[in-house]
């Protein structure tokens, strides 16, 4: 394995870990439920698709040739993760989930 | 007979074509015919949840908008990463969207990016398809927000669709 | 250095499950658990890729493929359940 392919996994597995663990946090600490919907629609997708391609660069160097499933489930994490945040949205806006005090608008009455 | 054996939707075949190849362990003579197989009777199934066809009148452009968000996304979540672990607490708010898209599929697109992008997720549509509601976690004005998705990612998706 | 690298990972993915966890148990509101059970389940996908690389295989990502496809099923059920009251109409 080449030098440059070590460093560039490395790299991309403790930004994909960091990141993840940023989105966790985000989860764990913020106000109310509709900043809490932040933390892991981006964070955490972002740190698994960086996982991900870690692990496509470390099995590509490796010896068994380019296999792109790991792209796949990036792309399918990428596509669904606006919908379930969408869904959690349209259900906390049903059951009338409480807003942080100083947030300005409303939520729509379903 | 013979009139059934078409494809309606020639993006979804495609794209059900290229996904059955990258599951399958290598191109092979079996995974091309499952791969055809599938790529024919999903959008016959499926037709019914489709009724329009996807209305791309410049689809070369869709690259050059992918790698714009992703590069958005890896930016936003620097942002949010930022706004998660400073000690100050958000200033979130709820933002009617005036939509201008009028296409199903580019109101979903734009939909999609904006829960992926800067600080914001598309939490409802109303009725009628015109606004769109978006929570911004820390936000300084409506009007900024709203101006910014229109010239980064409304306006792209506006040519690609109309 | 990979090596390395990879048990920090590891690490953080772990800690970030635990904190899902944490939300979890906490609530306060139903959807508060739905996305929590969603943000695990993509840990879990990490942490099996992960897994994967330690043990120099690539059998581990069908099931990784599984979980993605069943994790998003299942929060878009919890989330229709949540506002409709039932999942099928």
């Amino acid at each position: 394995m080449s030098q440059f392919a070590e460093y560039a996994i490395s790299a991309l597995l403790l930004f994909g870990g960091a990141f993840t663990l940023v989105g966790a946090i985000g989860l764990a600490r913020l106000p109310d439920f509709y900043t809490r919907l932040h933390g892991p629609t981006k964070a955490t997708t972002v740190g698994v698709g960086a996982i991900m391609l870690s692990s496509v660069i470390y099995f590509s160097s490796v010896d068994q040739g380019i296999d792109f499933s790991e792209i796949l489930i990036t792309v399918f994490l990428f596509m669904t993760a606006p919908v379930s945040a969408n869904m959690l949205a349209k259900a906390a806006m049903h059951i009338g989930v409480k807003t942080v005090k100083d947030t300005e608008g409303n939520p729509w009455h379903q | 007979m013979f009139d059934r054996l078409n494809f309606p939707q020639p993006w979804l075949s495609w794209v059900l074509f290229l996904t059955w190849q990258i599951l399958s362990d290598g191109v092979t003579g079996g995974s091309v015919v499952l791969g055809l197989i599938l790529a024919w009777i999903i959008p016959q199934l499926t037709h019914g949840f489709w009724p329009e066809r996807p209305g791309f009148k410049k689809p070369w452009r869709m690259p050059a908008y992918i790698l714009r968000v992703l590069k958005d996304i890896v930016i936003a979540s620097f942002s949010v990463a930022w706004l998660i672990l400073s000690p100050r607490s958000p200033r979130p708010v709820f933002i009617s969207y005036p939509l201008k898209l009028e296409h199903p599929l580019a109101i979903s697109i734009l939909a999609s990016t904006i829960s992926l992008t800067p600080g914001t997720v598309s939490a409802d549509i109303s009725d009628d398809n015109k606004t769109l509601l978006i929570h911004a976690l820390d936000a300084a004005s409506d009007q900024e927000v709203i101006n910014d998705i229109y010239n980064s990612y409304e306006k792209p998706l506006m040519e690609m669709f109309q | 250095m990979i090596t390395i690298a990879l048990y920090l990972t590891i690490g953080m993915v772990t800690l970030a499950a635990l904190l899902n966890v944490y939300r979890l148990i906490k609530g306060p509101d139903e959807p508060d658990r739905v996305l929590a059970i969603d943000t695990l389940y993509i840990n879990a996908i990490a942490l099996i890729i992960l897994l994967g690389i330690t043990l120099g295989t690539r059998m581990y990502l069908e099931s990784a493929l599984l979980i993605a496809v069943m994790g998003f099923v299942s929060t878009v059920a919890m989330a229709k359940y949540l506002k409709r009251g039932s999942v099928i109409e």
